[in-house]
């Protein structure tokens, strides 16, 4: 079977959109994909050591909301102050009673699979974000150092 | 019923965990050897065919059994 290879572009900070990008390159590396990460703008928080990542009901229509609170506080509702706490205390908790993984569990799985994990170079400087309080476990480079990836990969994808 | 080598209890847990863990066991293990994983993730089912298909490890069989499935994999070589 021929090595296949996969890069995935992360943008999103929140704690829903972390789960794609660490779903689909975990999954990808135990079928024998060579698997690219790169993480740029909000994306760099899914590479933070200590990850405090939420999910906010605002402006988010398709999110299921408990208790009908959806119909007692159409759109501004979720604008509450404590309601994005509130939600995001919910869905770790249903995360957890349904068996999904934790985010820090399926990045661990990633990197134990040698998933290649890059840093965008020009994001860390716009936020000033500290190399500190990054993983150890990746490299930083821009987009160049991307394409480097993609340009040999049999799947690319932005999320 | 197929014999196994070793087995995986991977009840509970929800996609791709299954998956994994069962690429994480197969890697300890001998080609040839069957490893019998059991799962509660309706999921899986296609799933479990999806990777047998994708890694040249074969999928010897799949069933349901009181509301659980269970999957013998053969380690390819």
């Amino acid at each position: 079977m021929s090595e296949k290879s996969l890069t995935i572009i992360a943008t999103k900070g929140t704690l829903d959109w972390a789960y794609p990008p660490f779903i689909l390159s975990s999954t990808a590396a135990a079928l024998g994909y060579n698997v690219t990460m790169f993480f740029t703008f909000y994306g760099l928080q899914l590479l933070k050591k200590d990850l405090s990542l939420s999910v906010s009901p605002l402006g988010n229509p398709g999110m299921p909301m408990p208790m009908a609170m959806d119909k007692w506080f159409p759109v501004l509702g979720t604008a509450i102050p404590g309601m994005q706490a509130m939600m995001t205390g919910m869905m770790k908790n249903t995360i957890k009673t349904k068996g999904v993984a934790t985010v820090a569990e399926l990045r661990n799985l990633c990197l134990e699979a040698d998933v290649k994990m890059i840093g965008c170079q020009m994001t860390i400087d716009l936020f000033d974000i500290k190399h500190e309080d990054l993983i150890d476990e990746i490299d930083l480079g821009g987009a160049a150092t991307y394409f480097e990836h993609a340009g040999e990969s049999n799947i690319n994808l932005f999320v | 019923m197929p014999d196994s080598n070793q087995e995986l209890d991977a009840r509970g847990l929800n996609c791709p965990l299954p998956i994994l863990r069962a690429k994480k066991t197969l890697n300890g293990m001998a080609a040839g050897e069957v490893l019998k994983i059991m799962s509660t993730d309706p999921g899986s089912v296609k799933d479990f065919q999806a990777f047998a298909t994708q890694t040249g490890n074969q999928l010897l069989d799949s069933s349901e059994v009181n509301g659980e499935f269970h999957f013998f994999l053969k380690k390819g070589d």
